[in-house]
This record gives structure tokens, sequence and C-alpha cells, in this order.
């Protein structure tokens, strides 16, 4: 059920939701969480390149997605994650879940947010604005993000 | 079989791709790390640090316990941090 694209292209969220809502009568609620590229503070990037595995990063979020399904009742559910080259304030990642409950769309974003960024194998790469690049190292706090939907 | 790079490790062993053919004794995951290693600087600078490299056996995470063999697709590349 759900929709998941890997890539390049751009993506307009309110054509999102309108495609999730398409011909259905039975969602009463839809969720999502909309990632962008930020500047930073301390020392501001440019933009960020996102690399990939190609065939097994669309395995892992397939899979997150047929989890989320079973733990939650969704009508609806859309998975977008942008790969190259990207300038800040640009959409990076989207994940969108349709329901007849609020609850259950709404918990269902977090689960599948959480977990695509321990869980399904994307590397960033930062572009400093004076020329440098750097890999951006994983976060602890990820790990306990994703780590509370095991502990239920 | 076929080892994939990404990331930065990737970058420090400069290919993004290679077919090897290890001894047959090369068995696990860490007897793979141990052969890339000895290939080369390249490879024994990218994969020093068996804490700061992950590893995934035929598009599935794997640890280096983790069986291998020919034909397999192993992949090594840094921490995930997508999202």
């Amino acid at each position: 059920m759900a929709v998941i694209t890997v890539g390049p292209k751009d993506f307009d969220p309110t054509v999102e939701m309108d495609a999730l809502l398409a011909g259905d009568g039975d969602v009463g609620g839809i969720a999502s969480f909309l990632g962008i590229v930020r500047r930073g503070r301390a020392r501001p990037i440019d933009a960020m390149t996102l690399e990939h595995y190609p065939g097994m990063t669309e395995r892992a979020i397939a899979r997150m997605a047929a989890e989320a399904e079973t733990r939650w009742p969704l009508d609806g559910c859309r998975i977008i994650h942008r790969t190259g080259r990207i300038p800040v304030g640009g959409r990076i990642v989207l994940v969108m879940t349709a329901s007849r409950h609020r609850q259950a769309a709404l918990e269902s974003t977090a689960f599948l947010i959480d977990w695509l960024k321990v869980g399904a194998p994307f590397w960033k790469q930062e572009h400093f604005a004076e020329g440098a690049s750097h890999w951006v190292e994983a976060r602890g706090a990820d790990d306990a993000a994703a780590e509370r939907w095991t502990a239920r | 079989m076929q080892i994939l790079y990404f990331a930065w490790v990737r970058e420090r062993i400069g290919v993004a791709e290679e077919r090897v053919d290890p001894p047959l004794d090369v068995r696990s995951v860490g007897a793979l790390i141990v052969w890339l290693r000895a290939r080369g600087t390249r490879y024994a600078e990218a994969l020093a640090d068996n804490a700061r490299v992950r590893c995934a056996v035929n598009q599935e995470f794997a640890s280096v316990e983790a069986a291998v063999q020919p034909g397999d697709e192993i992949a090594f590349f840094p921490p995930i941090t997508g999202g």
C-alpha cells in the first residue's frame, strides 16, 4: 500500500497530499513530516549531498512501511527521500500517512521518520559555505529515537 | 563476490564497486575485512576501525560474524545518517 520514491527529483507536498486522499472516503486525517536542509549556526552550510545504496534503500523503506501498516490502521502511506545535492531550504524527505484516526496517522509518521534515520542506508555530506565538505556523523540521539518504538 | 563502498569509505578506498575473489577460507565479514585490509594502504585506512564501519550482505545489515560466500554482494559504509 505504501508508495515509495527514492531519487533526485523534488516533490510538491500538496500534490502528494491530494494523491493520498484521491478517491478515498474513509480517510479522517493525514499526518506528515517534511525534512528540510538546514543552514546551521556554528559552521553554516550551503548545501547537502545525500548518497544511498540503490536497491537496499527501497527494500529497507518498504519493510518499515509494512511494519507501520501492521501496527496502525493506515489508509495510505507516502514516503519520498531525495538523493544528490540539495541546497539549504530544499526538501529532503517526506513521510505522510493517512488514517481514519489522528493518533494512528501521527504515531505512524513519527515511527517512520525515526526509523528512516537509522534503518535506511543514506549518508549526508555537508558542503560548508567556505568550500570544504564533510560527512555527517551518526547521532546517538537518532538511535535513541528509533529505540523507543521497540521498547513498547 | 561483488563489493560496494559508500560515503567516506568509498572516498578513502577510491572505488565505488569492485569484484574480488578472496580465498575460500574467507567465510565471514570479519575475515573479509582482514583480507581487504591487506590489499593496500587505502583499504587498511578505510577499514581500520570495525566500530566506525557498517556492513550489509546481500542488501541486509550484517555483523562481522555474518557469513559470506562467493557470489554475495557485500557493502561497507559508515553508520547511516539519512532522514
